[in-house]
């Protein structure tokens, strides 16, 4: 590949205690692309999401967005950066509605007095973008946006999630694990609804355990193993039995190109 | 998500029963509801009503039983003039459970509180307003402790203000010497410790300014939760910490914040207090946090966090006040009374709980 990576590690450790749960590990994420990232059970895929993500503060190494070094203390900076997760969790408030859920932390104010003094929140604005971006996501028969996200189906609140990560301009989206707690026909959607982002030209990480889906939508595969970067394959030429065998050791990859 | 697309070239094996399927995007609204299911879903969406509803049911039973003894405007505001005190400690209360917290101490930092203004103005000779600034900052200063105990070191919101109970209260009694300030001296040198005292008469109804004040708290802080960033933020905290924290919420600042104003809020209740009472009693206000709960539990706040208004706890506040009175003058034993807002508590968290599963 020609292109410059917009997101790339090189030489990430992490360790706890005596685990070293990343152990020189590096990253590659192209513009446009859908890079999946899978990987046996503790074998450091959610630790390589954190560092990236600015959950945990990796030992060693060095992280680049754009071609520039990056350090995060926390997710909010990776966020303002412009990288996205949705974490497993959605990282959603029930109670709230999908309006308030997709400003949370990023409030509109209302313009003038009412904003600077009285501090008032712009809630027609934030409905009209809220509704706004979930209609470009083809997610827009909600009549309510002020139903509150508690009374949302799974793949629902999973679309709120994506939308809000995608609405406000994110340079990467990271989706842990979008499709574990769905299923068939949300799992559906919801893979739909990650091409639908990536044809809006944002990359995206998706980390899975699911073989068929992440075969199914994914540009390329990373494969994780003992806390480093074993190989990414093109899954055109690998198939899913390849694969597990890659991720379990069973079989061991070709050097890696790249 | 093109979703005719999907449906019509299933990608895998397991996915070919979608074809059969339902090819609606995303429902969201579903007509084909009950009317119990829509009676439920609209308690979900106001939670004040239930406790409204109880409030007008209950006025209506102690007017048609007492006649005009009870459905007088005298009769009435009386009850707005005894649960002011429980009002204003139960906004701050809000506040606290909203966040998934307790605050045990709120009646002691109530009471601290006006014992401060009460010494610093008679027994030191500080300016009334000063001294009503200083029981303010104390107020503020032991809800700022509460809310760096809580989100700084971690510890569980019951505990560290059952301690701080004990702390505040104990503090108050030594500083004070157990001395109450006689309203007369109060009347005499710090006239302003009294003002919400004082009142303003409509024909028959009599309406204090700690009435005053509670309702415009209320109002104020009503607005504050639903219409600025602090207060959703407040919401998603008691509603799930971390779902916030990832979204961009500052926990650790909203709880601090949190338990700094409800500290602030209690020192009003305080000065409030001084006037309801006349005199400034150490001894004042101790069930001022059993109280306050109750009216929060009654006016269908969740002990979980994140759900609720605050008008609920002032017709929670209201409920317990009508009862006292409407009970008083049919003359029952004020026994009933507690048994009745007992029975009252344990079915509003029973509704609180039926309401809830709209979201399952």
């Amino acid at each position: 590949m020609a292109q410059e990576p917009i997101l790339s590690a090189r030489g990430l450790v992490k360790r706890y205690g005596k685990v070293t749960a990343l152990d020189n590990a590096d990253f590659d994420l192209y513009p446009g692309e859908i890079l999946a990232v899978i990987g046996d059970n503790g074998a450091g895929k959610s630790s390589l999401i954190k560092a990236i993500s600015g959950a945990v503060h990796p030992d060693e190494g060095e992280i680049k967005l754009e071609g520039k070094p990056v350090s995060f203390r926390s997710p909010i900076e990776a966020r303002k950066a412009g990288i996205e997760t949705v974490y497993q969790n959605l990282a959603l408030s029930p109670a709230l509605s999908i309006a308030d859920n997709m400003f949370l932390g990023r409030e509109i104010r209302k313009p003038g007095v009412m904003g600077s003094i009285f501090r008032s929140l712009d809630r027609p604005a934030m409905e009209k973008f809220a509704r706004d971006k979930l209609s470009e996501l083809g997610l827009m028969t909600i009549q309510n946006i002020n139903q509150a996200v508690e009374t949302l189906s799974g793949g629902q609140r999973q679309g709120v999630a994506v939308a809000r990560a995608a609405a406000f301009g994110s340079k990467v989206i990271i989706l842990d694990e979008p499709t574990a707690a769905l299923g068939v026909k949300e799992s559906r959607r919801v893979l739909e609804l990650i091409l639908d982002v990536r044809s809006r030209g944002i990359p995206i990480v998706l980390i899975s355990h699911n073989m068929p889906h992440v075969f199914e939508v994914a540009d390329r595969i990373h494969i994780h193993r003992l806390g480093r970067r074993l190989t990414v394959i093109n899954p055109k030429d690998y198939s899913m039995s390849d694969a597990v065998a890659f991720m379990t050791g069973a079989k061991a990859p070709e050097p890696l190109a790249a | 998500m093109s979703e005719p697309q999907a449906a019509k070239t299933p990608h895998l094996e397991y996915e070919k029963v979608l074809s059969g399927s339902s090819t609606q995007v995303a429902q969201f609204d579903t007509n084909d509801k009950t009317p119990i299911q829509k009676f439920q879903h609209f308690l979900h969406g106001s939670p004040a009503a239930v406790p409204l509803i109880v409030l007008l049911l209950s006025v209506i039973v102690f007017g048609s039983i007492l006649g005009t003894k009870f459905f007088s405007a005298f009769s009435l505001t009386l009850i707005l003039q005894q649960v002011a005190i429980t009002g204003i400690i139960g906004a701050a209360q809000t506040l606290v459970i909203l966040t998934a917290g307790i605050d045990l101490s709120v009646g002691a930092i109530m009471v601290l509180s006006s014992v401060v203004m009460g010494q610093f103005a008679i027994h030191y000779g500080i300016p009334t307003p000063l001294a009503i600034l200083c029981g303010f900052a104390v107020g503020a200063i032991c809800g700022l402790i509460n809310g760096f105990l809580i989100a700084r070191v971690k510890l569980p919101p019951f505990i560290v203000t059952l301690g701080m109970w004990q702390i505040v209260l104990a503090s108050n009694f030594l500083y004070s010497a157990n001395e109450t300030i006689r309203s007369q001296d109060l009347a005499a040198n710090a006239q302003l410790l009294q003002f919400f005292g004082d009142s303003v008469r409509f024909g028959g109804a009599v309406l204090t300014y700690g009435v005053i004040a509670m309702v415009l708290l209320v109002a104020l802080l009503w607005y504050v939760l639903n219409s600025t960033a602090w207060g959703r933020h407040l919401y998603a905290v008691g509603d799930d910490p971390d779902a916030a924290e990832l979204a961009g919420v500052n926990v650790k600042k909203m709880l601090m914040s949190v338990y700094t104003l409800s500290g602030i809020i209690c020192a009003l209740g305080g000065w409030a207090l001084i006037g309801r009472i006349g005199s400034v009693s150490p001894t004042a206000g101790q069930f001022a946090n059993i109280e306050s709960i109750t009216a929060v539990v009654i006016g269908g706040l969740s002990l979980f966090g994140g759900r609720g208004s605050i008008l609920g706890m002032l017709f929670g506040a209201l409920i317990v006040g009508v009862f006292q009175l409407g009970l008083r003058l049919i003359g029952t034993d004020p026994q009933w009374t507690y048994m009745l807002i007992g029975l009252l508590i344990i079915a509003a968290v029973a509704i609180d709980q039926w309401i809830r599963k709209v979201a399952g």
